[in-house]
């Protein structure tokens, strides 16, 4: 019930910061309405990168605890952020064809190393996805997202550089180009955006949180089962003399002293 | 001290004993010389035939050819472990899974050093790349790319050899990784070749150096985890 609270408050927070972001704020001066994707497009990298840490820690919890819910927060972090973090460089594509008159740009280390984000964590998703086994997939998944999260800062560090070293910085940064006569509005309108998704987020990692948990709960379940079954199969049967049984499978009774299992090649 | 030493001496031991099945033919991980090679030539059908674009586009290409052919090198030197579930044999060793893993990165290192130096030259030849000035500075940057390569290639290439579809899983998790190194080691080559005319070279080695440490300080301490599945 809470939890249905907080996802309708975040709706409506939303909503409103929508609202206030597309008519209450003045449009930029040089960039026009373009500018006004900056509100979404700040705010879901932040819920992006909130996501990828929320995932790091959670992994390393799993590592130490032992505990799967660690898991299931770092499976929730990681899908949403992933979803975000697209999002963030949809918008800042869309931001930039109008300003800087291109798609892409290669000397802006953010939209590179975002895009490298993207790809780290859809190798993350997809790493999840090929492990059947809960503890093994939850254990893979956590030394992936720690080698990612240690990776991010490098990766971000080095784009910087790579920029740097050469020339400066041909295109502004979006800050510096705020409109200056209402900053405090744009601040205001940015400002109100991060509640907004921060609470969105908030709900929706609740949300696929629970999901991942019962997720777990019916592989459980279907892994009993399928233990309750074979057990019953086997008492079915009339009880067998394990001993003869390897003696017969093996080739050489007699050579196979140590291990009972090799003959089986 | 003397658990580092037997550290040491138990991760010298896996090394060799790559090295071993190395020269006797069993990893193959030398076949991938071949592969550099080829993807190479490949290269130049896509840029070529004007050399002095090949030359320009040189340092990425030879790193490029680089990183693919260690793709399938680090690949291959955990496959090895798997024939005969030989991993979990050595993870049932009572000894530091660091240890096996520096034993890996060690081959994998090596491995990578004998790709390097073999393409440093193949570059040379066929892109028209005057070597000759620039090879103390190439070979640091051959030498710390191929140790960051080696760390965080071993720790995927030990995560996913038990993996569905390792072959897909492996580059999709690892080539992002290692945008920073080819980044890093590509405009360190690039300086180099060039005579270092911004004297930037200092900079991009420091950053590999950066990311080979970070990288064997996580992997290693990561990849024990991998082995107790």
């Amino acid at each position: 019930m809470r939890t249905r609270i907080l996802g309708f408050g975040a709706l409506a927070t939303v909503a409103l910061a929508a609202m206030f972001g597309l008519f209450v704020v003045p449009a930029d001066l040089n960039q026009g309405d373009a500018q006004r994707i900056m509100y979404v497009h700040v705010a879901s990298a932040w819920i992006a990168y909130l996501s990828f840490i929320v995932t790091a820690l959670a992994g390393i919890g799993w590592l130490v605890r032992r505990d799967l819910r660690f898991d299931a927060v770092a499976l929730a972090g990681a899908e949403i952020g992933v979803i975000f973090t697209a999002l963030a460089i949809w918008g800042g594509m869309m931001w930039a064809r109008p300003v800087w008159g291109t798609f892409w740009q290669w000397e802006d280390p953010r939209l590179t190393t975002t895009a490298l984000l993207l790809a780290l964590y859809i190798g993350y998703l997809l790493l999840r996805r090929l492990s059947d086994d809960p503890r093994r997939r939850a254990t893979r998944a956590a030394v992936v997202g720690l080698v990612a999260a240690v990776d991010i800062p490098i990766v971000h560090f080095s784009v910087i550089w790579w920029r740097g070293l050469h020339q400066a910085p041909t295109f502004g940064s979006p800050d510096r180009l705020l409109h200056p006569a209402a900053p405090m509005q744009f601040v205001a309108a940015l400002l109100l955006m991060l509640l907004a998704v921060t609470l969105a987020w908030l709900y929706l990692m609740i949300r696929r949180y629970q999901l991942a948990r019962l997720e777990t709960l019916l592989e459980e379940a279907a892994r009993l089962g399928r233990l309750r079954s074979a057990r019953a199969s086997v008492a079915r049967t009339a009880p067998v003399d394990i001993t003869a049984a390897v003696d017969a499978a093996a080739p050489q009774p007699s050579r196979s002293t140590s291990s009972a299992e090799e003959p089986a090649r | 001290m003397t658990a580092l030493a037997a550290e040491a001496r138990i991760a010298w031991a896996i090394a060799r004993k790559d090295a071993v099945s190395e020269l006797r033919g069993r990893s193959a991980a030398s076949m991938t010389l071949f592969f550099a090679a080829l993807v190479l030539l490949l290269f130049g059908f896509a840029l070529g035939p004007d050399t002095r674009k090949l030359a320009e586009a040189a340092p990425g290409l030879l790193w490029l050819a680089i990183v693919f052919a260690g793709l399938l090198a680090v690949g291959r030197l955990h496959l090895l472990e798997t024939d005969d579930g030989a991993l979990e044999q050595l993870a049932l060793y009572p000894i530091d899974r660091r240890a096996i893993y520096v034993g890996k990165a060690l081959a994998g290192f090596v491995t990578m050093l004998v790709l390097g130096a073999v393409m440093l030259p193949v570059v040379g030849i066929m892109y028209g790349v005057e070597l000759a000035r620039a090879w103390p500075a190439l070979s640091v940057t051959v030498v710390l790319g191929a140790l960051g390569f080696s760390a965080v290639g071993t720790f995927y290439a030990g995560l996913t050899v038990r993996v569905r579809a390792r072959e897909v899983m492996l580059p999709l998790l690892l080539l992002p990784v290692t945008a920073p190194l080819l980044l890093a080691a590509v405009k360190a080559s690039a300086a180099a070749l060039s005579g270092d005319p911004f004297g930037e070279l200092g900079s991009w080695l420091q950053l590999l150096a950066g990311f080979d440490l970070v990288m064997l300080l996580v992997a290693g301490a990561s990849y024990g985890f991998l082995l107790e599945e």
